[in-house]
């Protein structure tokens, strides 16, 4: 429908009574919306961080209230990696080999001061963060996090797969970023 | 040797109805119907919040006296006793000609594992540990939090022993310093 209206207002408001009856949006909208509602967790339970983990999941703290309750220990249905607890120099390969096996689009959260940044344990066996060999995309600090921090971060990363399909309609998908090697 | 206890025997074969399952079945919905007119114990996090006890140790901040100073004199203990070392300071002098204060302190949240050493160890009681448990960063520079957001989470705390006011020259008196108490208590005696 083109052309001037007799009047201005009125066509407001047909648009107006139209969008009472329509849904509109658009795929990639759609699909985030889908996504982030409905992430399921890989714990990769390494430490103690894990017990804090178990305890997000439980009654207490709900994350089925985030659609985020379906943890899933094959890597093949999973689209959030949670790594909680210390990575050290022997479990890395698996820990990034669980990281390939996920499907894409997937994220990382990487949970306590350990997984983030190797945390007390400056020693020859354990990764100095477990984003020096996969991709991490929140950080949550605390040894180990409460509950809620983990929620704080589950919520974060739904933020980010909304702005991510933002992004990827654009033609860029935003580009994972390289932790320098100076910053510990 | 005489056997202590009796082993368990084996269930029998199930009879007909429990072959039905209905039984068990019923058994779990009758827990689950149990279950729903409970207490709800799900605290709705983003709404609602742990009450945290007084001593509770969140991420470490630094704080100013109410005059505005900030406390810290780089004295370095904190840094040193940090078990993870998530803690670096360079210190400057100041204009007050006493003390000298901190160019750069900067705490790697993701490093500090909020043991409250820092706190313990402090002598001019400068850095606390605040009741912050919540925050999540996207990067790994983002965790590192600058001397300016330290002292702007830590805000202030009234400094009982006003020690600056005895160190510092006031221009009232003429600049005159008066000495600290106790030192040089030996000498007049």
């Amino acid at each position: 429908m083109s052309g001037p209206a007799p009047g201005g207002a009125s066509d407001a408001e047909d648009r107006q009574s139209l969008e009472q009856w329509i849904l509109t949006t658009r795929l990639a909208d759609y699909v985030a919306w889908g996504r982030k509602n409905s992430l399921w967790p890989m714990p990769m339970g390494l430490a103690c961080c894990a017990i804090e983990l178990m305890a997000m999941v439980a009654p207490r703290y709900d994350v089925a209230r985030f659609g985020a309750e379906a943890l899933r220990f094959s890597p093949r249905q999973a689209d959030l990696m949670i790594v909680a607890g210390t990575v050290t120099k022997k479990m890395a390969p698996a820990v990034k080999r669980i990281f390939d096996q996920m499907p894409e689009p997937k994220w990382v959260i990487s949970m306590g001061a350990c997984a983030s940044s190797g945390g007390m344990f400056r020693s020859y066996p354990v990764v100095q963060g477990v984003d020096e060999i996969i991709p991490v995309d929140v950080y949550v600090p605390g040894c180990p996090p409460r509950p809620e921090a983990l929620i704080e971060g589950v919520m974060k990363v739904q933020q980010l797969v909304d702005e991510g399909a933002r992004t990827a309609r654009g033609g860029t998908r935003p580009e994972r970023r390289v932790p320098a090697a100076g910053t510990r | 040797m005489p056997l202590s206890g009796t082993p368990v025997r084996r269930p029998g074969r199930p009879g007909l109805l429990e072959l039905t399952y209905l039984p068990s079945i019923l058994k779990g919905m009758w827990i689950t119907l149990r279950h729903m007119f409970r207490r709800k114990v799900t605290m709705q996090y983003p709404e609602e919040r742990w009450t945290l006890p007084e001593n509770y140790r969140g991420l470490p901040a630094l704080v100013r006296d109410e005059e505005g100073r900030v406390k810290c004199v780089a004295c370095f203990l904190c840094e040193y006793v940090c078990p993870p070392k998530a803690i670096h300071i360079e210190a400057q002098e100041i204009d007050t000609g006493v003390e000298k204060g901190p160019r750069i302190f900067d705490i790697n949240m993701l490093r500090c594992i909020m043991c409250g050493y820092c706190e313990e160890v402090c002598p001019e009681q400068a850095i606390f540990l605040t009741k912050e448990y919540t925050t999540v960063g996207v990067s790994r520079e983002e965790m590192i939090y600058p001397k300016e957001k330290l002292l702007e989470m830590g805000g202030v705390r009234p400094d009982p022993i006003k020690k600056w006011g005895r160190l510092t020259p006031r221009p009232a008196d003429g600049g005159r310093v008066d000495a600290p108490a106790g030192a040089g208590s030996s000498v007049t005696r």
